[in-house]
């Protein structure tokens, strides 16, 4: 009885988890690759720093404040125009795709210069008074020296999207998330909602797991 | 040579301004290793890192081989810094990256096409005696092992000058040792002008050749190690010189002995003569060395003695009066009981 259920639900649980996993790829892909840059001259334009820039610095951090400041829900709401431009459609994982990137960058960004924040300040300068440019410094000295923390913060970053990515059922975005809500919060259905709570904590812990044998393996300190 | 002119550094915060180096003017002579000595807040660091850019000057200039380094642009700054070596205290190394990566940033930096890196990162192994550290990252390494790495990485543009900042205060004394017996041989064998702060007068006695005292921000003297040793003006460089040259009596001596006690100062040549012997044999009284010691400061002797002289009144003042005439330095410490 209870196994029939779970085959009847099989399809249905298998096109939800590739949902997830394809929002939260594109998402997390769109956050490292703007979201790192972002974070880095966050760093590099406070002050002391090589680049020091006030202003950039205060407008970039304005924005990064502000993207994180609205509630998720809202930003997904309230982004469809801009998802509507990108995609062409406001359902479907792609386009939730496009709330979860814009939700994503500020958040590793931050991450990316706290780990930034981290490397001692001796070793920047050693790097200046050796005659490096700041692009040098940026690739042969900031980015290898927070790799362990820039690592650690893809996989806090990837586990956040998975549970975000709950809630772009509200725009029909599929995913896990959005079966257990669909079928067990609304339906009562505690057979699809325990199932899938499983394969979300399942997922979360293998992420998690990665994650840390990443971070160990890159860490020379 | 350096020429710092007038250099004055004023970090203004939120609440208050702070004066860190106050109006200074040196002249550090190519090949020479001057010293900056000074407490804690000083302005060491600050005027170190005047010299090659990294902090800002409020007013004043610094000519380093007859470029102004305070008015140069980012380009032309960062060339100027491949010629100005410099070293940490705490080595500041690149973790992530191994010996042979951290040395060659240095050259990257430069510009130098990759087989000559290679080259010269191998030569520079070598020179401080890392050959066989090549592959290892900087946590697989002792303090002084470190410290060579960030000598070499300094070194590898061949600079003109190399600045250090208190680099060898987080080393054993032995590993410090060792340190500056490198830095000395760079410089003899380099030409190299070495600028070296530090806190530690037994630091300065052993490489430098000049000296100048900090207090406040301001040099408050300045000489030959040798001028500093012997003859001290300021209070502060008298602290100095005593934390190395301190001859204290236990106090039991100081209380029981019956003679007058004076502490004589050999310098140089007198140093190695027989004084203290020849006024033995001219007068009739009797020497009692309670305290002695001798130290090398480039090379020339500087010696205390603290003996107890035992006669009649009158020939122990005709005693000291005639090794006053021969090293100008004699003191009383206590008179006869
Ligand atoms: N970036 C800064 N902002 C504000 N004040 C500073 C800054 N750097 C240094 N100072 C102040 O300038 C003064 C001199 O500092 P500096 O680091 O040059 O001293 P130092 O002689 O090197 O001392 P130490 O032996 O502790 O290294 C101190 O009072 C310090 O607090
Ligand atoms: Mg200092």
């Amino acid at each position: 009885m209870l196994l029939d259920t779970l085959l009847g639900l099989l399809p249905e649980l298998n096109k939800a988890f590739f949902e997830t996993i394809y929002m939260v790829a594109i998402s997390l892909f769109v956050a490292i690759i703007v979201g790192l840059p972002l974070g880095v001259l966050l760093f590099v334009t406070d002050r002391g720093l090589f680049l020091e820039h006030a202003i950039l610095k205060s407008v970039l951090g304005f924005l990064v404040n502000m993207v994180r400041s609205i509630p998720f829900i809202i930003l997904l709401v309230g982004l469809l125009p801009l998802t509507k431009l990108l995609t062409g459609t406001t359902i479907g994982p792609t386009a939730a795709s496009v709330s979860l990137s814009v939700a994503a960058i500020p958040f590793f960004a931050r991450i990316v210069e706290t780990s930034l924040r981290e490397i001692e300040k001796d070793v920047i300068e050693a790097a200046v008074a050796v005659g490096a440019t700041p692009w040098m410094i940026i690739k042969d000295v900031l980015l290898p020296e927070a790799r362990p923390g820039i690592v650690q913060g893809i996989t806090i970053t990837t586990i956040s999207l998975v549970g975000y990515s709950a809630m772009a059922g509200i725009v029909g975005g599929g995913g896990v998330g959005d079966l257990a809500i669909r079928f067990g919060y609304y339906r009562y259905d505690n057979t699809v909602m325990i199932t899938t709570i499983v394969i979300l904590i399942c997922l979360v812990q293998v992420i998690q797991f990665a994650g840390d044998r990443i971070a160990r393996l890159v860490d020379k300190r | 040579m350096i020429d710092i002119q007038n250099v004055t550094k004023v970090y203004t915060t939120k609440k208050k301004q702070t004066v860190a180096v106050d109006n200074v003017s040196l002249t550090i002579r190519d090949g020479e290793i001057f010293g900056i000595i000074g407490y804690s807040g000083a302005g060491k660091s600050t005027l170190l890192r005047c010299l090659n850019a990294l902090e800002r000057p409020t007013s004043g200039r610094i000519l380093i081989d007859g470029i102004d380094v305070t008015a140069l642009d980012a380009k032309e700054l960062r060339q100027v810094r491949q010629k100005i070596g410099m070293i940490f205290q705490h080595f500041s190394l690149v973790s992530s990256k191994t010996v042979f990566e951290n040395i060659a940033f240095a050259l990257k930096a430069a510009k130098k096409p990759k087989p000559d890196i290679e080259k010269r990162v191998n030569e520079l192994l070598d020179m401080v005696g890392l050959s066989d550290k090549r592959d290892a990252y900087p946590a697989q390494l002792s303090g002084g092992q470190k410290q060579r790495v960030g000598i070499a990485r300094a070194l590898a543009n061949n600079p003109t000058v190399l600045l250090c900042d208190e680099a060898t205060s987080a080393l054993d004394p032995s590993t410090t040792k060792s340190i500056l017996e490198l830095l000395k041989k760079i410089n003899r064998e380099l030409g190299i002008t070495i600028v070296f702060i530090t806190h530690e007068m037994e630091v300065v006695k052993h490489i430098c050749d000049r000296v100048a005292v900090m207090q406040n921000g301001k040099v408050i003297e300045l000489g030959t190690v040798y001028e500093l040793f012997t003859h001290p003006k300021e209070e502060l460089t008298r602290s100095f010189v005593h934390s190395v040259m301190h001859v204290d009596l236990p106090a039991h001596l100081r209380e029981t002995h019956t003679g007058t006690i004076v502490k004589i100062q050999f310098e140089g040549k007198s140093a190695t003569e027989t004084i203290v012997s020849d006024m033995l044999q001219q007068f009739e009284v009797k020497g009692n060395i309670l305290h002695a010691k001798i130290e090398y400061i480039q090379d020339k002797p500087l010696g205390i003695f603290v003996m107890e002289l035992i006669g009649k009144e009158d020939e122990i003042q005709r005693a000291m009066d005639y090794i006053a005439k021969r090293t100008n330095r004699l003191e009383v410490v206590s008179h006869a009981a």
